[in-house]
């Protein structure tokens, strides 16, 4: 009798076990799919757009051939001045909550205001520069634009900096401190040493971050049909372009917003990809 | 400050001969509020090994980390008393933590290569403290290394990282690290006890070749290890120092019946 029940119980686990497996494989497999329905779609649209006017020439008024030549090399800037600069302050500020706050209270607030930083909505952080750097000095600005990034950059550099130096064993601390060493001198020299490829997969997945960032930059950067270099002025880049020709009603605009998106995407894949691989190779150390 | 003084506070069978290097008079350690160190006597003399023993959490380990202030990097961890580094107290608070920890080095359980080319390993350390001509730094690193006993195993690959050595070498590694910058006295945390045997009995015959050149203290679980390469012996349980003397004394005629219990391997 007990033989039956057991069995009954078993074959009950085993259907629950295969329904669960079904969905896990299921959900993976609809994750997928987006993925690459978005990427497909993207080169369907996008790769016939792909010619050297592209890279040579200015985005264009409606009627004429045109590039995004402007937009490219203005996302480049204004991801640059982001960086520029969000990773010192996102590497000090993680540097101080892993190694000198700790477990202070100062620390668990800067922590605390670092996350909430890192859910910021990017369209409040480009509302707040726009008051700060635009409204005083009276016209948009790829420096303003650089600003609101470097606010939504640094977040992610604080938390990976931080995660990645309490990877740090503490028993290369002390072996660094026994030799007399200062503590600034183990951290640069030891620490950020031994973790060194973490870091810099956060500080690449914060260059994607900003460099696929609309919202901050329309109340900064605002966009530039000219090609310009002056961080001073208005400047055009990439997720400003296909916002502005995805909505127009001219196809040769519409079909540049695709090839900007495709451009924009490989651009950013390609840099999760590098955060991957370096961090793999982290974790094998 | 008259050092020979610091003999009359020791436990009982207290070494004859020697001069002092260091000298610890009644030393309480508090990890926050507990005491683990109670009024801890002792010497380390001068080119001579020393070998702290006892069961875990006796607070050997402890009072190792206290010779060379290693517990400064952990707040919470206070020590009072006295700890005289020829004659110096080093508990003293305006003492430069970074210049003692040049004069007492430390090795660790398990080895701590940084993560640079071996050479690397060692000039880094030295850099700190000389200022060396490229010619100057070979000679010195590759005397370090032959110092550790690691030369001929890595001479051709002095740019190769530390991490690429097996355990046993990258303890001497740290060893010859830890050498380089000619500190007085070495304090060596149970430096054998993650390496195979042969690593083993290397370490040792190393230990045993530094020392007269250097002052050495060694803690080890291993009471055969303790017999082989110290000359004293301390004893310690629960926190005190139990018995201190000559290694031969300590394990062929202990005075207290801990000591006796353990070295006859009764409990720990």
């Amino acid at each position: 009798m007990k033989g039956a029940t057991t069995s009954a119980r078993f074959s009950s686990r085993k259907r629950r076990n295969l329904v669960w497996t079904v969905l896990a494989y299921a959900s993976t497999a609809l994750g997928l799919a987006m993925l690459t329905i978005i990427l497909a779609t993207l080169l369907w649209n996008g790769v016939g757009g792909l010619s050297l006017d592209v890279f040579t020439k200015t985005t264009p008024p409606p009627g004429v051939v045109g590039g995004l030549v402007n937009s490219i090399v203005g996302s480049v800037i204004v991801t640059a001045i982001g960086l520029a600069l969000g990773a010192p302050i996102g590497i000090l500020a993680g540097t101080y909550l892993a190694e000198y706050g700790s477990k202070s209270r100062l620390a668990s607030v800067v922590r605390f205001i670092n996350d909430i930083l890192l859910s910021a909505p990017s369209i409040v952080v480009g509302l707040f520069v726009y008051q700060l750097l635009v409204v005083p000095v009276g016209h948009f600005s790829a420096l303003a634009g650089g600003v609101s990034l470097a606010m939504l950059g640094a977040p992610i550099m604080v938390r990976t900096t931080e995660d990645m130096l309490k990877l740090v064993p503490k028993g290369l601390h002390e072996a660094a401190s026994a030799l007399g060493m200062p503590r600034s001198l183990v951290i640069r020299n030891v620490a950020y040493r031994a973790v060194l490829s973490g870091l810099i997969t956060g500080v690449l997945l914060a260059i994607a971050r900003m460099t696929g960032e609309t919202a901050p930059l329309i109340f900064t950067a605002l966009g530039n049909s000219l090609f310009t270099v002056d961080p001073r002025g208005p400047m055009s880049s990439l997720p400003l372009i296909i916002y502005e020709f995805a909505r127009s009603p001219y196809a040769e605009q519409q079909k540049l917003a695709w090839t900007g998106a495709l451009i924009l995407t490989f651009a950013v894949l390609a840099l999760s990809i590098a955060a991957r691989v370096l961090s793999a190779s982290t974790g094998r150390k | 400050m008259n050092v020979t003084t610091a003999t009359q506070t020791q436990p009982s069978g207290l070494p004859t001969a020697g001069k002092e290097k260091v000298v610890v008079r009644g030393l309480d350690f508090y990890y926050g509020a507990t005491r683990a160190l109670k009024s801890v006597s002792m010497s380390l003399f001068d080119g001579e090994v020393t070998a702290f023993i006892g069961p875990s959490g006796c607070g050997k380990s402890t009072l190792l980390r206290v010779l060379n202030r290693m517990y400064d990097l952990y707040p919470g961890q206070r020590a009072e008393g006295e700890v005289l580094l020829d004659g110096e107290n080093i508990l003293a608070s305006d003492l430069d933590v970074n210049l003692l920890r040049s004069r007492v080095g430390m090795v660790f359980q398990k080895p701590t290569p940084f993560p640079m080319s071996i050479y690397e390993n060692i000039a880094f350390g030295v850099r700190l403290y000389e200022r060396l001509s490229k010619s100057e730094m070979d000679q010195r690193v590759e005397s370090a290394l032959r110092r550790a006993a690691l030369w001929t195993e890595v001479k051709d690959k002095l740019h190769a990282s530390g991490l690429s050595l097996s355990g046993g070498q990258q303890q001497r590694l740290c060893i010859a690290r830890t050498v380089a910058i000619s500190p007085e006295v070495i304090l060596l945390d149970e430096p054998a006890s993650a390496l195979d045997p042969i690593s083993t009995a290397k370490i040792e015959e190393l230990i045993d070749e530094l020392s007269g050149d250097y002052t050495i203290a060694i803690v080890t679980h291993n009471m055969q290890q303790a017999a082989r390469v110290s000359r004293y012996t301390a004893f310690m349980y629960l926190g005190e120092m139990v018995e201190f003397g000559d290694t031969d004394r300590v394990f062929t005629s202990p005075r207290d019946k801990r000591t006796q219990d353990y070295v006859t391997g009764r409990f720990g």
